[in-house]
Parts: C-alpha cells; sequence; structure tokens
C-alpha cells in the first residue's frame, strides 16, 4: 500500500507544485518508487517543474474517464527513474475531477508505488478537496505572513473534518508544516512573521523552512526540482524535509539570519 | 462505495410560520372566528403552516382537545405543524398526531396545572408575570457538556446545546456558540458567544483572550472595543445589566 500525501495550502502562490515537485523527487531518489499527481485542472504546471511538458499524451482525467490507461498517462521522469508524473488536463475544469475516479486511479497507483504525492490546486473548492480526500500525510506550505498562516489554518480545519480518514473516524491525517520563502532578514527586521508567530497560530510539526532563494525561480524556469540543485540553500532544505519525513533526525537550518562578511560590509542581498 | 454527490445534508435554516393563540376552548366560535379571516384573505391563508399556541387558554385553565381543534383545522386548509404552551395532555396529543412540540419555550415559561391555579387565585400578578415572560429562563434541564479537545481552526464552527469545553486553541476566523457557558482553556483567537438562546446568566472564560468577537445572549463587543488590558490575559465574561463585563481572572 502506497502512502498518500497531500501538498496543501490554501493560498495560491506560496510554493506547492514547487514543494510537489521537490518532496516526490527527494523520495524517489531515496530509493522509494514515487507517483505524483496534478491535481490542477485547468492550470496545469507541475509538468512544466518537472521538465516533461513535452511528453505528456494522456492526462488524469483521461485515466478517470477510461480514456487512456494508467501506464499510458504516467510520464517517467527523465533524471530518476523511480519518479513518475500523472499530468493534470489543461483543457478541462476541477468538475471533471470525481472522488470515484479519484479514488480509482489512487487505488490502482497503490498497488505498485510506495509514496503518491498529491500536487493540490490553490482554494477549498473541488480540486482542493479531492486532492486530500483520500491522504495520510499532509504538508501544509506557509509563506510567513498572515493572510497565508489563516489560510492554512482553514485548510486544516478542512483536513480534519472532510478527509475520508474523518468519514472514516480512523487516525486523522498526518500534518505537517513546511514554511516557504522564508527570509531570515526580513523577519529579524520586523517585515515577516517568525517561526514562532506562525507556530503560535498553527502548532504543527515542523518539516522544514525554506529560504527565499533565487535558485527555486531559475530550477522552476528549467524545468528541474529544486533538490537536485545541492549547492542552493532551497534544495539542501527540500532534502532535509524528505530525510525527516522519512524518519532521520536532522537541526532545523536557515531560521536565523546568517551575514557573511561581505555581505555586513556591503549589505547586498542573496 | 465512492460517490460523487452525498444522498442527503442537513442544514439549519429559520421559516416564518404564523401563530394561532387561542383564548376560548368553543370549537363552534374559534371555526367562525377562522372563517371571517379566511373570507378576507383567502389566498394568504390557503394551506399554510400553523403553530398553535395555548398557553392564553391554559392560563384560563379552559381544556381543549388537541386532536379535535387540529381536526378542524385541517379541515378548513391549515397545516398544524406545531404546539406551544400545551399541557400535558395536550402534548401528548400532539405526539400521537406527530406534531412537533416547542419545547425550549415549555422550559423557559413552564405552564404547570399548579402555575394556572396560583395565578387565578391571585389574578394582580398576571400583567406582573407577563412582562417579565418574553425573557427566556436559563435551560432547566441538565444537557451534557460538550468536550473539545482538537484545536478548531479558521472556517470551523461548533455548537453546543449546553455548556461548552475546548481545551485547545480557537483559531481566528472560527466560531464557537454554545447556550450555555463557553469554556476555552487555551487561547481564543476566534468569535465566541454564550448564551446563544438568551440565557443572559451565561458566561465565557479563557486562559488568553485574543478573540474576534465575543457575545453573549445577544450582547456583543468585536475586538476593536475589547479592553488592552485584559487582552491577552485570562478572563470571563460576563453581563450585567445589559453591560457585557470582562475581567481578569487573577
Amino acid at each position: 500500500m502506497a502512502r498518500i500525501i497531500v501538498v496543501t495550502s490554501g493560498k495560491g502562490g506560496v510554493g506547492k507544485t514547487t514543494t510537489s515537485a521537490a518532496i516526490a523527487m527527494g523520495l524517489a531518489k531515496a530509493g522509494h518508487k514515487t507517483a505524483v499527481i496534478d491535481f490542477d485542472v485547468g492550470l496545469r504546471n507541475l509538468d512544466l517543474i518537472l521538465g516533461c511538458e513535452r511528453r505528456v499524451v494522456y492526462d488524469f482525467i483521461n485515466v478517470i474517464n477510461g480514456e487512456a490507461s494508467l501506464n499510458q498517462a504516467l510520464i517517467r521522469d527523465k533524471n530518476c527513474n523511480l519518479l513518475y508524473i500523472l499530468p493534470a488536463s489543461q483543457t478541462r475544469d476541477k468538475d471533471a475531477l470525481t472522488e470515484e475516479g479519484v479514488g480509482r486511479v489512487l487505488d490502482e497507483l497503490s498497488k505498485d508505488f510506495e509514496y503518491i504525492v498529491c500536487d493540490s490546486p490553490a482554494g477549498i473548492e473541488k480540486g482542493a478537496n479531492l486532492a486530500l480526500y483520500f491522504a495520510d500525510d499532509a504538508f501544509v506550505v506557509t509563506n510567513p505572513e498572515v493572510s497565508s498562516v489563516r489560510d492554512s489554518d482553514r485548510m486544516l480545519g478542512i483536513l480534519s473534518s472532510k478527509s475520508r480518514r474523518a468519514e472514516r473516524n480512523e487516525d486523522p491525517i498526518k500534518e505537517y508544516l513546511l514554511l516557504t520563502r522564508y527570509d531570515a532578514d526580513r523577519v529579524k527586521s520586523g517585515e515577516m512573521l517568525s517561526l514562532e508567530d506562525v507556530q503560535e497560530i498553527l502548532s504543527l510539526e515542523l518539516l522544514g523552512i525554506i529560504p527565499e532563494s533565487k535558485s527555486v525561480l531559475s530550477a522552476s524556469n528549467a524545468g528541474i526540482p529544486v533538490i537536485l540543485d545541492e549547492k542552493s540553500e532551497a534544495g539542501q532544505a527540500y532534502a532535509d524535509v524528505v530525510a525527516r519525513y522519512l524518519g532521520e533526525k536532522r537541526p532545523h537550518r536557515f531560521i536565523d539570519a546568517k551575514h557573511g562578511f561581505l555581505r555586513r560590509l556591503f549589505g547586498g542581498r542573496k | 462505495m465512492l460517490n460523487t454527490s452525498p444522498a442527503l445534508e442537513f442544514k439549519s435554516s429559520t421559516f416564518f410560520a404564523p401563530i394561532l393563540i387561542l383564548y376560548t376552548h368553543d370549537m363552534v366560535a374559534i371555526e367562525q372566528t377562522l372563517q371571517e379571516k379566511i373570507n378576507l384573505a383567502p389566498e394568504f391563508f390557503r394551506d399554510s403552516p400553523l403553530i398553535i399556541d395555548l398557553r392564553e387558554l391554559n392560563k384560563l385553565n379552559q381544556d381543549l382537545d388537541f386532536v379535535q381543534i387540529t381536526q378542524l383545522l385541517r379541515r378548513i386548509g391549515f397545516f398544524p405543524v406545531g404546539i406551544r404552551g400545551g399541557n400535558e395532555q395536550q402534548n401528548k396529543q400532539a405526539r400521537t398526531l406527530s406534531i412537533p412540540i416547542d419545547t425550549v419555550r415549555e422550559q423557559g415559561n413552564p405552564i404547570t396545572i399548579g402555575e394556572a391555579q396560583k395565578q387565578e387565585a391571585v389574578p394582580e400578578v398576571t400583567t406582573a408575570k407577563e412582562s417579565i415572560s418574553p425573557i427566556a429562563a436559563p435551560p432547566q434541564s441538565p444537557v451534557a457538556a460538550t468536550l473539545i479537545t482538537q484545536p478548531i481552526r479558521s472556517g470551523q464552527r461548533i455548537y453546543a446545546s449546553g455548556d461548552l469545553i475546548i481545551l485547545s486553541q480557537v483559531s481566528a476566523g472560527a466560531e464557537i456558540m454554545a447556550e450555555g457557558n463557553i469554556h476555552v482553556y487555551n487561547t481564543l483567537r476566534g468569535r465566541a458567544l454564550a448564551g446563544v438562546h438568551g440565557n443572559t446568566a451565561a458566561r465565557i472564560f479563557c486562559f488568553d483572550l485574543q478573540a474576534e468577537l465575543i457575545s453573549i445572549a445577544g450582547d456583543y463587543k468585536t475586538s476593536e472595543d475589547l479592553n488592552k488590558q485584559t487582552y491577552k490575559n485570562p478572563v470571563q465574561i460576563y453581563l450585567q445589566n445589559h453591560a457585557l463585563i470582562i475581567k481578569e481572572i487573577a
């Protein structure tokens, strides 16, 4: 049986797809056969971040509708042969997703994958609800600002009440916090919420802090998940996240502002 | 089995329905008066739902057969959907006819035979009693308290028909409501409404007051009006002469 992970946030633009691509790649690199599904039907992005957009033939909706088999639609990643992508349809909308159809696809994937990562769309509508419905674990992606924290809080309420686990009175979904686009300098100057501020409201198990980094944007544009950029802080942070999720104890990094001698001298930015 | 759309869902809603207050048990007089009213506006009354209010009648100690009045009303085109202020016998008859009984009101204004007799014996008291009666008394029946240990997240709503006890935080954007008291043994950031059915004796207790709104029996304050001194402190909140008092718990 596969473990189903939903990457969710409520708010848009906080880094759900970047996170989904990074952790799916990280899990696959660690030797676990992983599938990552784009639930953002109509706004297909995951394939771009993973650099496989030119190989999309069939999509998630085709599989749900029985127009293609799962094997036809799954795209094997070119960097890691244990990672498979199930892209969203760009020409349909979220109404094409059905609980029965999503459940069927996840059941089938569960047979020979270890992890299934569901990249949720923003919002709290059908796409987001179905992305989390079958989940075992939730990665709640939050930016250190008030509206993102509020939306994550709302999402946590939905996770605890509208999932299959909640409906069946099973153990609740395990919720983890991922604080992304964290800028320690701006936290220090009071422009951004600190980790403590966020945790005061959300109080979740912290999987990692992903520092704001230029390498995220360039990785996205190049179609290579940032976790493969081992030199970048964001890449290292995502590697920590995956390791912690798999049970390894690693101290949290990137919380405090670290100024090198030159940066202190010139006050430059990363 | 997985299904696209659920078979049903429950929602709460308020409906308006006319109340028929009876002052006599004379069936002939009732029918005659009703017929006159219907003739004035036949469309308005056709197939109208109706709640039968027997409080006045029972104060006068006039006995009325509830089955008989229901049959009469149905015959002339009404749909009786409820009974209010009936005595034991009438409520029993209503139950056999599957007509709901307004129990909340009953608790507020208990109409017992003993009380009716007392009123008859001391008729001067009636006016004083009448002026008091609209204020609902606190629920007397021992409703079990609702205990919640999970955090209440933004967008979630909790309703308790008795007291509400919450051990974890209540997030901003969440709403907790109770007919009785509310206890929050953690940070209260959302909205808290105690005594929602008009119980003015209800109180709110919390460890860390950062609420968006607090209300007791409809009297409310928003976070803007909250005293800076009590903000982020353990407090109790209660009503005194229609004013919300927020007092620090030492």
